[in-house]
């Protein structure tokens, strides 16, 4: 056993919790040896609170598993040391790490349900944790494991307790992986990106959570995320890190009103926030450059572009017992064999409007695009384009109609949305060719046009895919989107799977392009701060209907329904 | 996300035009073995083409005087109990072997293939038909059923390969039916269908070179699979008929004498059978790992 | 449990219906005539003839479908052309010779190969992953019929070691009471210590023919999920829990790693029964393998389609077994419907 201290007895103040000093962190790959981590230094104070913040490819989450000493077979720790409460983690053997890990550290990860074993029950795995650190004895480790379910407010722990994690939901998943992560009262928490993948209202419920139990347990913790404004509104001191390196740390009220160091001033200007516009998201000389926004007001009296009428989609519920169960007629199938995705609702587009679709997972707000997209056939309700009732003509012959030039489609995974094996250019083109009359010799030409107009350097035009950063296969898509001149795109969550700040130049490029152009938006998305940004009205759906839509600003600033006030209040507030 | 995953794309875009080609010399570093199996495979081609001109005897010939004669500098693999040369006979079976395999493969290739994307990708009706018949298959043992249809059909070389392309049309279907499935769902085919591709288009232009790769690999495994059902039929006396030199064939006909003491007449055979399989096993290992990392086992 | 075990058995039942009319096309529907072939070569055309009546091949293809299954539901296959023989006493009689030897196969197989591909993908990079590696590769590119005879060269000609390979007992040792039909259980209740041993014997080698055979795919597998596995986020989770190496290589890694391999086993199983044919004619194992081998060799088609059929369901019942084993293990079937 370790003689690592107690929460409960404190060994004085000048020694931190974690010190990590010049760590450097290397993987050996096929290109060679590259660091990952380089020459880190980070303490965190007992009972404080930190956050670790970067984009993809920063090392912050490297760092973590460092501490942990859990870093996969390529990687190893380089130089530097790492003590925890004066020890040196770097030099302790194997065993003495595996006590302290869920005992004296532990660990919460992103996807709750993959990091929950998928066969085992979970209070089975809660018991697994406290009999490996000899918290509890063999007769009363069961009431033990309930105690801990309880303690992360999982309601009716005793069933829950012989539930599989297939049978809870993904916050609830989360919450079990926080009572592993806090069955044995650990001084120290590292939380890597846990509510990534949650929705708003979850990811404050499982934040609010992690912050009052470390809190009244005097807990360290470590915030791992991309995301600045979450680490500044829960985290007491943050560290900015890039490409291996820790560029900034402060405290996290002056990281937003003073942040020392340039990219901290690029990452806090991308992230979205109230009271600015999307010109602010850009660094300060890009932003200059930029032309103003123009502020076209949208014309009332013009009939609107879309006008969607009582829109119904209803898939059948899914299960074998139903299909047996009828081919013998033992029971009679029950009314509601049937799941409406989209329950009845309305809305209309203006031209040139540009309108936000607002929910959580779930929602129907995809089913809703992909029927407006015509993807999928309707299961009743209008859907006129126009003037045109398109919502009438079978999903499978819309592919080759001419109506389809008009309304196209910005998907949300820029990598998976393109062939992977076709060039830039012969994706941009592969519209052009199917639905416009182009002649082959001005097809280049055309497609050199697009990327010049969606800021695609020439020489990529003729890239694969896998060639192509991020930020540059959402140029693709976007060149390809507009490449027919539609009357209305819509935008599936088209940068969320994008760093903040290549986000903020998509989210800018967007609206230029609209204002070029002058097509309608309807922009699916899961986060208000960024609809606000790019949207005039917005529409908020939750399971399946309408709750409530308006000017966007209307609605932010004084929402009529008790869902849209729950998502804005779970939108994390930094100090600004 | 860990990090350690996106360590190494960050430098991908740089070298782009010969990535296979450094990715191949990569694996092949990686994996000599690999290599080893590319030259096995020229050289199994090489004899099927120009064995039946490269060997001291006549592979036909009997000569009882020289039966049953063991490995000498006249008889490299020895004589069988005609007093046939062993050597001629294995090498210019190879001809027979290689063929027998590549044409059920090719066979299978084209059958289950199109029958498999075609399932995966519109489902419905076609996939309920074509998994069916899969099915079905699957449920006997495969060699079972490749024995009872050659019975049935008659024994002829021809209706060996079409009972080895039959037993391996399952693992076809299943193969291409799964990359159709997952992909008819991928942003690639949506953005597809929104720039104006029909159905038919989407299949034969995006899907199908995707999937390609996969059953590339998919062929050169099961190459491997055939070769060892055709040997397997001709054992037990189906299909090829003696005298043909055929690898199965000239086992059985040296696994009576094994047991007095003559190895060498089913040794050679065998053993030239072995390597053919290896050899195709290894390819198609090689092959994975150039076309899918991931699935590197 | 019980529910979903009766749901997996009608899925069965479409299954058993195409296997059905699969081996019954194979006698009836294909080119050639089946009463000459029933008939033999030397038949006359009357004699022809008459068995094409007495067999109710002149009857429109539904009836004799009907026919068939009617015949099926009595357990009757047809008679033997060269012994005279019912095809259905013939097999019963030589099942448990093929179902003694693979099954002692296919444990010998788990028991080396399971734990080989775990330690392989535990141990990933080191000696025991290259052997895994080699031994996965080789052993599916053996023949299993050339493996089968360098083992008795090996073991009977050069060493001594082994007897004859001349079926399930040497001349001097008489068979147990038929209790079970498998000699090593059967000699076992007897007490027979004598016959046990010779029984094993004989056994060995064919047995491990067919376990080399079926070593590959299953090391292979283990060691591919095993990896995934290892590198999947809940065992990540499970060692910064601090679990230590045992809990998580076991209960967290293991059990779920079985699951493919689970899977994997009805494929091992379509190899083994295939592979079962050729080592029986290698050793002149008294199995339904080898009597289907010498009936096809005298183009006598009865015993054939019953061989054919016979494994047929042997196999669909074995792949029932392994999803009601997949059942048990996995609580997300287990739980669903």
């Amino acid at each position: 056993m370790l003689k690592a201290p107690t929460p409960e007895v404190d060994v004085g103040t000048a020694l931190p919790l974690l010190d990590i000093r010049n760590l450097t962190v290397e993987f050996a790959t096929r290109r060679g040896t590259v660091q990952a981590v380089k020459k880190v230094n980070i303490t965190l104070a007992k009972g404080e609170t930190l956050g670790i913040v970067g984009e993809s490819g920063s090392g912050k989450s490297v760092t973590s598993y460092a501490v942990m000493r859990i870093l996969d077979r390529a990687g190893s720790i380089a130089e530097g040391s790492v003590l925890f409460s004066g020890l040196d983690l770097r030099a302790a053997p194997e065993s003495e790490m595996r006590d302290l890990r869920g005992r004296e550290m532990s660990m919460i990860f992103q996807s709750p349900r993959l990091a929950l074993n998928p066969i085992r029950k979970i209070g089975h795995q809660i018991e697994d944790v406290l009999l490996q650190h000899a918290q509890v004895g063999n007769e009363s480790v069961a009431d033990k494991a309930i105690e801990v379910l309880e303690q992360v407010r999982i309601a009716r722990p005793k069933e829950r307790y012989h539930a599989y994690p297939f049978e809870l939901s993904g916050g609830m998943c989360q919450r079990v992986v926080i009572a592993l992560a806090l069955a044995c009262r650990p001084q120290l928490l590292i939380a890597d990106e846990p509510t990534t993948g949650l929705d708003v209202t979850t990811q404050k419920a499982v934040m609010d959570l992690v912050v009052e139990l470390t809190r009244e347990r005097g807990m360290s913790t470590i915030l791992i995320t991309h995301d600045l404004g979450l680490a500044a509104a829960y985290c007491d001191k943050v560290v900015v890190m890039e490409k291996g390196l820790v560029v900034e740390t402060s405290p996290s009220e002056t990281i937003f009103k003073a942040p020392a160091h340039a990219y901290t001033r690029k990452l806090m200007r991308a992230t979205p926030r109230p009271g600015i516009t999307l010109r602010d998201l850009l660094p300060e000389d890009e932003a200059a450059r930029a032309r103003p926004l123009a502020n076209k007001p949208v014309l009332a009296d013009e009939a609107p572009l879309l006008v969607v009428e009582n829109l119904v989609k209803e898939y059948p519920r899914k299960g074998v017992s139903t299909s047996i169960k009828k081919m013998f007629g033992t029971t009679p199938v029950p009314e509601n064999e049937v799941f409406r995705a989209v329950d009845g609702i309305s809305f209309t587009i203006g031209r040139g409007e540009s309108v936000g679709l607002v929910g959580e997972s779930g929602c129907g707000k995809s089913t809703t695009s992909m029927m407006l997209m015509r993807l999928i056939d309707k299961t009743s309700g209008t859907i006129a384009f126009g003037g045109e009732d398109i919502g009438a003509i079978p999903a499978r012959n819309f592919a080759t109609l001419p109506q389809r030039k008009k309304i196209q489609m910005v998907f949300q995974d820029p990598t998976d949305s393109l062939n992977p094996r076709f060039t830039a250019a012969r994706a941009i083109a592969d519209p052009l060719l199917r639905l416009s009359d182009i002649s082959r010799g001005a097809l280049r030409a055309k497609c050199e046009e697009l990327a010049t107009q969606v800021g695609l350097p020439l020489q990529f035009l003729d890239r694969f895919p896998h060639q192509l950063s991020g930020g540059q296969k959402a140029r693709v898509g976007i060149a390809r989107a507009i490449a027919l001149k539609p009357d209305l795109i819509i935008l599936d969550e088209p940068t969320a799977a994008l760093d903040v700040s290549v986000q903020a130049v998509v989210l800018n490029l967007l609206q230029d392009l609209k204002d070029e152009l002058g097509m309608s938006y309807l922009f699916v998305s899961h986060d208000l701060n960024v609809v606000r940004l790019l949207c005039d009205r917005v529409i908020v759906m939750n399971t399946g209907r309408i709750v409530e839509q308006g000017p966007t600003q209307r609605v932010m600033e004084a929402p009529e329904a008790a869902y849209t006030r729950d998502l804005l209040a779970a939108i994390p507030h930094p100090p600004v | 996300m860990t990090e350690t995953v996106t360590i190494a794309p960050v430098a991908a875009p740089k070298h782009s035009s010969n990535s296979v080609l450094s990715h191949a010399l990569y694996i092949m570093k990686d994996n000599p073995v690999t290599g080893l199996a590319f030259g096995l495979f020229a050289l199994i081609a090489l004899l099927a083409l120009f064995g039946p001109y490269i060997v001291p005897y006549d592979p036909l010939a009997s000569n009882t005087a020289q039966a049953l004669k063991a490995p000498s500098m006249a008889h490299w693999f020895g004589t069988d109990q005609l007093g046939r040369d062993i050597f001629s006979r294995v090498i210019v079976a190879t001809r027979l072997d290689f063929i027998i395999a590549i044409a059920s493969v090719i066979l299978v290739f084209i059958m289950g293939g199109f029958a498999g994307i075609a399932a995966g990708f519109f489902g419905g009706w076609t996939d309920r038909i074509v998994s069916r018949i899969a099915d079905t298959i699957m449920a006997f043992p495969l060699f079972v059923l490749a024995m009872g249809i050659v019975a049935a059909l008659g024994n002829t070389v021809t209706n060996i390969v079409i009972a080895t392309a039959i037993v391996n049309f399952p693992l076809y279907v299943r193969v291409a039916r799964a990359e159709a499935n997952v992909r008819r769902e991928a942003g690639f085919v949506q953005a597809a269908r929104l720039s104006g591709n029909g159905d038919y288009r989407i299949l034969l232009a995006h899907i199908l070179p995707n999937i390609m790769p996969i059953m590339m690999v998919q062929i050169s495994l099961t190459m491997g699979y055939a070769i060892l059902n055709a040997a397997g039929l001709s054992f037990i006396g189906l299909g090829v008929k003696p005298p043909t030199p055929e690898w199965g064939i000239m086992v059985a006909e040296g696994a009576a004498n094994i047991i007095s003491g003559e190895w060498w007449i089913a040794l050679f055979p065998g053993a030239a059978l072995m390597i053919a399989v290896f050899t195709f096993n290894l390819l198609g290992d090689g092959l994975r790992d150039l076309v899918d990392p991931q699935r590197r086992t | 449990m019980l529910t979903t075990i009766g749901k997996r058995l009608l899925t069965v039942l479409p299954t058993l219906i195409g296997v059905i009319i699969v081996t019954f096309l194979l006698t009836r529907a294909l080119p050639g005539d089946p009463a000459a072939y029933f008939a033999g070569p030397a038949a006359s055309k009357e004699a022809v003839e008459q068995i094409r009546v007495s067999l109710g091949l002149d009857k429109p293809l539904p009836e004799q479908f009907i026919r068939y299954v009617k015949d099926l539901t009595q357990g009757n296959l047809g008679n033997s052309l060269s012994t005279g023989r019912p095809v259905t006493t013939e097999i019963v009689s030589r099942l448990p010779a093929s179902a003694e030897l693979t099954l002692l196969g296919l444990i010998l197989s788990m028991m080396i190969a399971v734990p080989l591909g775990i330690l392989a993908a535990v141990k990933q990079g080191s000696w025991i992953d290259h052997t895994c590696r080699v031994v996965a590769t080789a052993g599916v590119s053996l023949p299993v019929f050339f493996t089968g005879l360098l083992l008795v060269y090996v073991f009977y000609y050069i060493l001594g070691w082994s007897p004859a390979p001349i079926g399930r007992l040497d001349a001097f040792t008489s068979a147990p009471p038929n209790y079970t039909g498998f000699y090593l259980i059967d000699s076992l209740v007897t007490g027979n210590w004598e016959t046990f041993r010779a029984t094993l014997s004989q056994l060995i080698l064919p047995a491990a023919t067919l376990c080399i055979f079926s070593l590959a795919p299953i090391a292979r597998m283990t060691r591919a999920s095993m990896l995934a596995v290892l590198a999947s986020e809940f065992v990540r989770t499970a060692r910064a829990s601090g679990l230590d190496g045992r809990t998580v290589i076991i209960t967290y890694a293991f059990r779920n790693a079985m699951l493919p391999v689970v899977t994997t086993l009805g494929m091992v199983f379509s190899f083994l029964l295939g592979a079962n044919v050729l080592v029986e004619k290698v050793f002149a194992w008294p199995g339904i393998g080898s009597y289907a081998v010498e009936a096809l060799l005298q183009s006598d088609f009865a015993p054939v389609q019953g061989f054919v059929l016979t494994m047929a369901v042997l196999y669909v019942l074995l792949n029932l077994l392994i999803d009601i084993l997949y059942g048990v293990i996995d609580p997300r079937v287990r739980l669903e419907g």
